[in-house]
This record gives C-alpha cells, structure tokens and sequence, in this order.
C-alpha cells in the first residue's frame, strides 16, 4: 500500500501556492513515498510553503510567454523518463488540465479526471492507483483502476481534501528541462487581465450567495451582490445566467465552475441542475430561495424557502441593514 | 479558412443517466442529440468562416451504430459535410484513445486551419481531449477560449483564467477550445433542416483511419472500473412556504450559524 514516487502538479499566484496545490500535497503525502511538485514559475518563492505540505523537491519550469501546457508537459515527460514517478496529480484548473493532457498524448498515458479522491490497493501484481469521481451530478461514485504502466494521471477537483501541513523543512528547488518543442510552443500569452475583486474569493469565502435564472433579468442580480456584501461572502452564479451573459464566467459555481464548501451557501432563484449542485452540494449548510416547490435545490437545501426571490431577498436585505 | 469542429453525440442530458451494468460505461444505444457544449463550436467556426469570406466547415463525431441526429443539427445549422467515425472496435475509447482518432480525422480531413472543440463533453466531462489531440498533431493549443478571432495566419483569443483573462495568439493551424456562451448558437432554419439531410457524412471505420485496434476502445483505455455506489445523500433540512416573513427565518438560521 505504498507508492515510491508521487508528483503534484503546483501552481501559484501572487508569490503563494494555490489552496488546490496544498490539497494536492496534503494527499501525496499519504502514500508513504517522497512528494514532489512540477511548477511552472519561480520554485525559491514558494519552496518554504511547499516543504510546509510535504514536497521535498520542486521541479520549477521557467515560463517564457508561452502557454505552459505544450513546454510543460514536454519538460515533465523528459523528467517522468529520469525519475519514474508512480502516479501524478493534476489539479483540474486551466493550465492542469492542458499540461495533464498534452504528458498524456507525449507519453502514451491515459488519464483520470475529475477525481475526488486517490487511493492504493495492492492487488497482489503491486500497486494500483485508483480515482475516485462522482458521476451524474455526484449522485453515483465511480472507481477507476490504472491498469496499465506508471506513472498514473490523475486530475483531482479542489476542495476535495483539507490542506494540512506537515511542518517539513523548504523543499530543495531544482530547475526543470527546457525542450523544444516546436510549432506546439507557439501559443503566447500577449496580454494578462485581471477583474477586480471586490471581497473575498469565491473559493474562500465562508458565505456564498449565489444566483440563476429565477432572477428574471441581469439588473436583479444587484440583489444577490448586496446579500453578499452585508454578509461579507461572495457572489456566485448558476451557469444559466453566466450563459446569458448576466455576469462574468469567473463566478460561475458548477462543474465546468468553481468548486465552493462554504460555511453557508445561499442559493437564490436557482433550481438545482447537477452541473450547478456538483460545484457546491458540500457546503456545510446551504439555503435555497426558490418559488417552484419542485426544484431540486431543496433537496439538499438545509433550509428551503419556497418564495419569490424578488421578495424575500429585498426583505432580508432590508433586515440585515437594520441590524448594522 | 476550413474548420473542423468535433461534436459529441450524447444521450439526452435532460433524462437520467443510465450505466450498462456489464460494461461499467455510459448507456448511449438510444436516441443521441448534439452536445449544446457543441453548438457553441459549431457556431463560432460558421462566423469564422463567413468572416474569413471563404472556406467550410467540416463536423467530426465518434458514435456507436453510425449515428447520426446530433451530426444533422450541426449540419442544419450550416456546417458544410461531416466525418463519423463509428466502429464497434472503438466502444470504451477514454479520452486519449478518442484524441488519437481526432487526430487521424484531422488528417483525413486534409487542409485544416482551426480545429475547434467544447472545454468538456456535457455526458463524459474528461476536458483533456483538445490539448491530446494538439499533442498528437503537433499543433499549438489555445484553449478555455471565450472570445476568437482570426486574422491573417494567426489566432487570437481571450483565455479564461482563474483571475480574469490572458489574450493568447499563435499561428495556424491551431487547436481551439471554447466555453459555453462564446457565441450565441443560431437555431437551425427549417431551410437548413431540409438541407442537412443531403449533406455528406463520410462514415469510416477505425481501421480506414490507420488505427491500431490495440492502441484504441478497451484496450487502450489500460483502466478499469472497479465499482459504481451510491453516493451518499444529503438530507434536506426544513421547507417552508413564504407568507410574507421568511427571510427572518433565514436571518434566525445565520444567527444560530453564527453567520451574523
């Protein structure tokens, strides 16, 4: 039941890892091997939070302006044949996914994705890697065994464990082979833009309020903004109205969204499609405001309000405000 | 400028899914329609094309029993022919194996600018298929694209990230991933109905793509699906009917969270 070798994929913005890439870490460590990170960009800055979780070594990528993914992954294959890693975790964000793919082309592996949990069994020819996803909107829990050569591909969904640290010393930081990879590396990034954020982030904050289409018209989710504001949480959407162009994808809760466990998840005019409940079903609590008694929010709903969202809200807007 | 947009044929999303017990995968043997993550692809590659003042679009589907309705939509709604690969040998294909029979369509498919592809299948959401399938040609990616256009020789789009957007530009030809709501997708005119049913769908087998049968389907895969269980359910909690004073209850449960 042990592995010898487990890589995460890290990531890090602003000079910090990102909260998925300390989950990641937290998991590689339980399979009794070394942990070590591939990171595109600067492995001094973070080799001291990365040690924290458990990477001994960071294998940090130099980014030059292109896309990471083709260069990445070309980089990563070079290294997966030197040192024969066991399994690779990939977070599911934008540039895990395109590195994660690309390796799995270069090396003729194939991949596991939308994980939410890895395990290891030993089933007598050594060790399996196995990925655990939900299917159907969560509602059903596949295992998927690795049956095939090392190391495994593994693409995890955040929030899926509790980042802990295990208190090691800064990870040595290593500098990882530059390849040519020709005409695949011409994808540069030209230009970077940044939307305010106004509040905490929405994978962060301990309240979520969230809107969808049972709002009626863009100019409504001002109310949802407002609720969000009183209660110092964060504005999230349904991909309904992120579709319709009602507010900005980057608040878009769901599975091709963002995946959010806050403390209270308020959940206003939104029905409950599976893509929506798969972003945000592990809330600690979650309150639905909804006028069709139907809707499937409230069948996870902690308290389910069957209403009009333009008048309980305004109303509980109203009652926030009183109480300073 | 010749686009090839691949589309997947899924079962209805609105009915439940259903797993076929001896094979541990998704039930596709009824009815299939086009992927709406789709219909954004196929839309933005007829702008292009109109924009580009020439060329075609060409679809790509892999599906079981050569089927063929959800390739129709796309077809109705003006893409110009499509390739189906439909081949018993390809049933169980994961994402890579499903990237190498792209790929072999790409080049079938000859003088291809821009391939184009949804982020993620609504049916099977693996979203590791266009950087594959790039990898595989040789080509640049530029993916999670909400915004494109194409000027001379080169594509450039606006990238989704996790902060905000980066605008990403790489010569042709060139793989694109786009979001959902890239475009808004035109319904198919009843002219355009009429008119997909005599489009060409050239229907082929793995084999005629050059495929090595070992290298795709289950034998490709080299996973196996170990056990399918229940989740366990969440339990609802209290519902009450609004009559006018609910959301104190609300403010009387963020209390008792102490929320507020």
């Amino acid at each position: 039941m042990a592995l010898s070798k487990v890589w995460v994929f890290a990531e890090a913005a602003e000079g910090k890892p990102t909260s998925l890439t300390l989950e990641l870490l937290t998991k590689a460590r339980q399979f009794g091997g070394a942990v070590e990170a591939f990171l595109p960009g600067d492995g001094a800055e973070v080799a001291a939070a990365l040690g924290e979780y458990g990477a001994t070594k960071i294998y940090a990528f130099a980014t030059d302006g292109t896309l990471v993914g083709a260069a990445g992954a070309a980089s990563l294959a070079q290294l997966v044949e030197a040192e024969s890693p066991d399994l690779i975790i990939f977070p599911m964000t934008y540039d895990g996914r395109d590195v994660m793919g690309r390796l799995s082309a270069r090396i003729d592996r194939p991949t596991v994705t939308d994980g939410i949990d890895i395990t290891v069994s030993d089933e007598g020819a050594g060790d399996t890697v196995n990925v655990i996803k939900g299917i159907f909107g969560g509602t059903k829990i596949v295992t998927t065994s690795f049956t095939g050569d090392k190391p495994a591909l593994a693409g995890i969904r955040p929030k899926s464990f509790t980042a802990e640290a295990s208190g090691g010393g800064a990870a040595e930081v290593v500098a990882a082979p530059s390849v040519d990879v020709g005409r695949a590396g011409n994808a540069k990034v030209t230009d970077r833009h940044v939307e305010e954020q106004i509040g905490p982030k929405l994978e962060d904050a301990a309240v979520v309020v969230s809107g969808g289409r049972g709002l009626g018209a863009a100019e409504n989710y001002a109310l949802v903004e407002d609720l969000a504001k009183l209660l110092k949480g964060a504005a999230g959407a349904s991909r309904a109205i992120v579709d319709a162009g009602w507010v900005p994808y980057s608040h878009q809760v769901g599975q091709t969204g963002k995946t959010v466990k806050p403390k209270v998840y308020i959940a206003c005019g939104i029905s409950g499609a599976t893509q929506h409940l798969v972003g945000m079903k592990n809330s600690d609590n979650i309150v639905a405001i909804n006028k069709d008694p139907d809707a499937p929010i409230f069948g996870i709903a902690d308290l389910g309000i069957v209403g009009d969202v333009h008048k309980v809200v305004p109303k509980l807007i109203e009652a926030l405000k009183a109480r300073g | 400028m010749n686009i090839l947009v691949c589309v997947k044929q899924i079962p209805d999303p609105a009915t439940p899914g259903e797993l076929d017990e001896s094979t541990k995968t998704l039930k596709r043997d009824g009815k299939l329609i086009l992927d709406e993550s789709d219909s954004y692809g196929v839309e933005m590659a007829l702008q292009l094309v109109e924009a580009a003042g020439g060329g075609e679009v060409t679809l790509f589907s892999m599906a079981p029993n050569d089927e063929t309705s959800g390739l129709r939509t796309a077809l109705a709604m003006g893409a110009e022919k499509a390739i189906l690969v439909s081949d018993e040998a390809l049933h169980g294909s994961d994402a890579l194996s499903t990237a190498k029979v792209i790929a072999k369509a790409v080049e079938r498919a000859g003088a291809v600018d821009l391939v184009m592809t949804a982020t993620e299948s609504t049916d099977g959401y693996t979203g590791t298929i266009p950087a594959q399938v790039a990898e595989l040609l040789g080509w640049p990616s530029l993916t999670f694209a909400k915004h494109i256009e194409v000027g001379d020789g080169s594509v450039t789009i606006q990238r989704q990230t996790e902060a905000g957007y980066d605008v990403v530009t790489s010569d042709l030809p060139a793989v694109v991933s786009v979001t959902a709501g890239v475009v808004e997708p035109r319904y198919p005119s009843f002219k355009g109905i009429m008119a997909a049913k005599n489009k060409p769908v050239d229907t082929v087998k793995a084999g005629d793509l050059g495929l090595d049968a070992a290298s795709v389907g289950w034998a490709g895969a080299r996973q196996d699906i170990t056990s399918i269980e229940p989740a366990p359910e969440r339990q609802a909690g209290e519902k009450i009917e609004d009559e006018g004073d609910a959301h104190e209850r609300v403010v009387a449960f963020l209390e008792q969270l102490k929320v507020i």
